[in-house]
């Protein structure tokens, strides 16, 4: 690895046990977010994003997850062999997350101001050592907190319930307590898909510009091309459980290898009014019977015989962009 | 110009807002208010606009759902108020809608089978099961489905085909006019893009026009003829693709332009410069005196808040509702020609 990883997962299965067997859903991912990086991991519903993610929070139930194969170190450490406790202080100082949904990620029977003071409070056990933890200093630090993120007249948001703020100011209430305790890494997920267009790009440009500031190591986690696009410098697509082409986001964007990557950019209508492609024919596959070898090539118009037969290892095609596709052997790119 | 299919005219909708003991009303959610269109044979009508702007009421209004408060729908030249038991029938076969969520509009304790069939036997079409049967087997294969799947209960099935399901359904009785709610927002890009596709496939086989209802403007733009812009509860700017994302000149329009996530430089080139960035959608209860926009347009002027902005014409079959429309529109013009 280049530089330090404050996240690097290395060839991480998670299996799922369900009715109809074993479902193997994450098949070797692997992937890295450097400390201060904005990453983006991209991928259609039910391609193993949020377990991957969920795996290296730490936070993926298991059962019915069988026990995870791989590694996932954060900061250093693996999250798979950290005790909880150990998982617990991580959590403190180390890792902070937004969800997509603001309204069901805050408890709607405590008002912003206990959640935000609770916050505070826990990353205080494990990181703050500035003296005792007094009730107007951690009032200090919330309306602090609120007023980074543009909240105005922060002291009446503290004593409101989320039910009475919009939208727009719960999901920047839930951007000030994730980075209220100063983490070195943030994962989002799917923040602002939840709202409105315009609300969305103010909430995607102040995340920005926060993260920024704090040298914030960053992984975005969509769906949305647009918004990974104007977010992060470089980007992951998976594709069932598996990560099927790496890059910076420029050249991904202009130049797409993999043919996952090319149908997916191709089904975005565009603001210019091309007509829209056919999309990626076929559906995806169940987990539990996952297709052998490359797991696109049932759906895949450029399949070789030897794509049914063999798992595509990551090969380099320029300088920074990685692909797992068997059209990109042999030729170097 | 020809009769249109759909013509809109003043549309109101308010629901009341009640409160207290006696559920005394209170307020009354303006949630449409004098919104006009109207849709030609043939064509693809677009409407846009964030949540809470109207575009769905708009859409249960048409199709019946809701009675409008005051205003006019006509549908091929009849006016709806005046549908009476007998006529009702008939119109509700010429018009359908397909929601959002598929999950949702579909009964999950029923099969394919039975949920296509229901609008057949109430609308009297095909006498015998067996009838019916080959007209479901028909409809299956209108939306690409193959008819096993006739046997199968929505829970087995995805998004995507389950939206085709729910096509289908509205097929069934052989409409002439389908109101699009959001019909692919639930879905992923690939799922959407092939909906899309058959959507205008089934247009041109079955000589259908659409009233499309998105806050996607990408999706829009890829598919309608023309299109309004609705914020609040009214239309705000109504015009042709071209003319509304080659030269928007209501400043909400070129916000939400603006504001949409693109995946190329091309349409980056085509983005406004950034209006509006500040403020948030208030609410049609109470909504901003003037023109609505007028709280967060950057270049609102006195009298903005004050008088609501009549419409101006400022190109063929472009109108939009802002009292500097005339200049803007001027603007517009040279920005492009800069380009």
């Amino acid at each position: 690895m280049e530089e330090k990883a404050i996240l690097d997962i290395r060839d991480l299965h998670v299996w799922f046990r369900v009715y109809e067997g074993v479902s193997r859903v994450l098949d070797g991912v692997s992937l890295y977010v450097r400390g201060g990086e904005h990453v983006g991991l991209v991928g259609e519903t039910g391609c193993g994003k949020t377990v991957a993610m969920k795996t290296a929070m730490g936070i993926l139930r298991s059962p019915p997850a069988l026990f995870p194969q791989g590694q996932v170190l954060l900061a250093g450490r693996d999250v798979l062999k950290a005790a909880p406790i150990e998982l617990l202080r991580m959590k403190g100082k180390t890792i902070s997350m937004i969800f997509q949904d603001p309204l069901s990620a805050l408890n709607p029977v405590f008002t912003v101001g206990q959640q935000i003071f609770d916050v505070i409070r826990f990353g205080h056990r494990w990181i703050r050592d500035d003296g005792a933890l007094t009730k107007t200093k951690v009032r200090g630090i919330a309306m602090e907190a609120l007023t980074s993120v543009q909240l105005p007249d922060p002291r009446r948001i503290l004593s409101l319930y989320p039910l009475e703020l919009s939208g727009g100011m719960r999901q920047r209430v839930l951007i000030a307590m994730a980075l209220v305790n100063r983490p070195r890494f943030l994962i989002a997920d799917e923040p602002g898909s939840a709202l409105d267009v315009t609300i969305q790009a103010q909430i995607l440009s102040l995340l920005k510009s926060l993260v920024k500031e704090a040298g914030i190591a960053v992984l975005l986690i969509t769906h949305d091309l647009g918004v990974v696009r104007e977010t992060v410098e470089r980007v992951y697509i998976m594709y069932a459980g598996r990560v099927v082409e790496e890059g910076q986001t420029v050249e991904i964007f202009d130049d797409p290898k993999h043919p996952y990557t090319q149908g997916l950019l191709s089904s975005v209508p565009r603001l210019t009014g091309e007509a829209l492609a056919e999309g990626i024919p076929g559906t995806l596959s169940d987990y539990t019977e996952a297709p052998s070898g490359c797991r696109f090539h049932p759906r895949c118009p450029q399949a070789m015989e030897k794509c049914a037969q063999q798992k595509p290892p990551m090969v380099k095609v320029s300088t920074k962009q990685h692909v797992a596709c068997y059209l990109y052997h042999g030729g170097g790119g | 110009m020809s009769e249109p299919v759909l013509k809109v005219e003043n549309l109101v909708k308010y629901f009341p807002v009640r409160s207290g003991l006696l559920h005394k009303i209170v307020a009354h959610v303006k949630a449409v208010d004098k919104v006009s269109f109207d849709v030609q044979k043939g064509e693809i009508f677009g409407l846009i606009g964030e949540s809470g702007s109207g575009k769905s009421t708009v859409a249960k209004t048409i199709v019946q759902i809701y009675n409008p408060t005051s205003g006019m729908i006509y549908f091929k030249g009849q006016n709806l108020s005046k549908l009476t038991k007998q006529t009702i029938g008939r119109f509700r076969r010429e018009v359908q809608m397909v929601f959002q969520d598929p999950k949702s509009s579909l009964n999950p304790r029923r099969s394919v089978m039975s949920i296509l069939e229901d609008p057949l036997i109430i609308h009297g079409i095909g006498k015998s099961r067996v009838e019916r049967k080959r007209i479901i087997h028909t409809l299956l294969g209108q939306v690409e489905m193959p008819s096993r799947y006739m046997y199968k209960y929505p829970s087995a099935l995805s998004g995507g085909e389950r939206q085709r399901i729910a096509i289908a359904r509205a097929l069934a009785v052989n409409p002439s006019f389908l109101v699009l709610d959001e019909p692919t927002s639930a879905l992923d890009v690939s799922v959407q893009a092939k909906l899309i596709n058959l959507f205008l496939r089934l247009k041109k086989e079955l000589a259908l026009s659409y009233l499309f209802i998105t806050h996607n403007l990408s999706l829009v733009r890829t598919i309608a003829a023309r299109a309004g812009v609705m914020y609040l509860g009214k239309i705000y700017e109504l015009g042709t693709m071209e003319m509304l994302f080659s030269h928007p000149v209501h400043p909400y329009t070129k916000t939400l332009i603006a504001a949409t996530p693109v995946v190329s430089k091309e349409e980056e080139r085509v983005k406004p410069r950034e209006m509006s960035k500040e403020g948030e959608i208030p609410s049609p209860v109470n909504p901003p005196s003037g023109c609505a926009f007028h709280p967060r347009c950057s270049i609102a002027e006195s009298r903005c808040s004050q008088e609501l902005p009549s419409p101006v014409k400022v190109g063929p079959g472009h109108l939009v509702w802002c009292h500097r429309a005339e200049e803007l529109a001027v603007r517009a013009e040279e920005l492009v020609v800069l380009e």
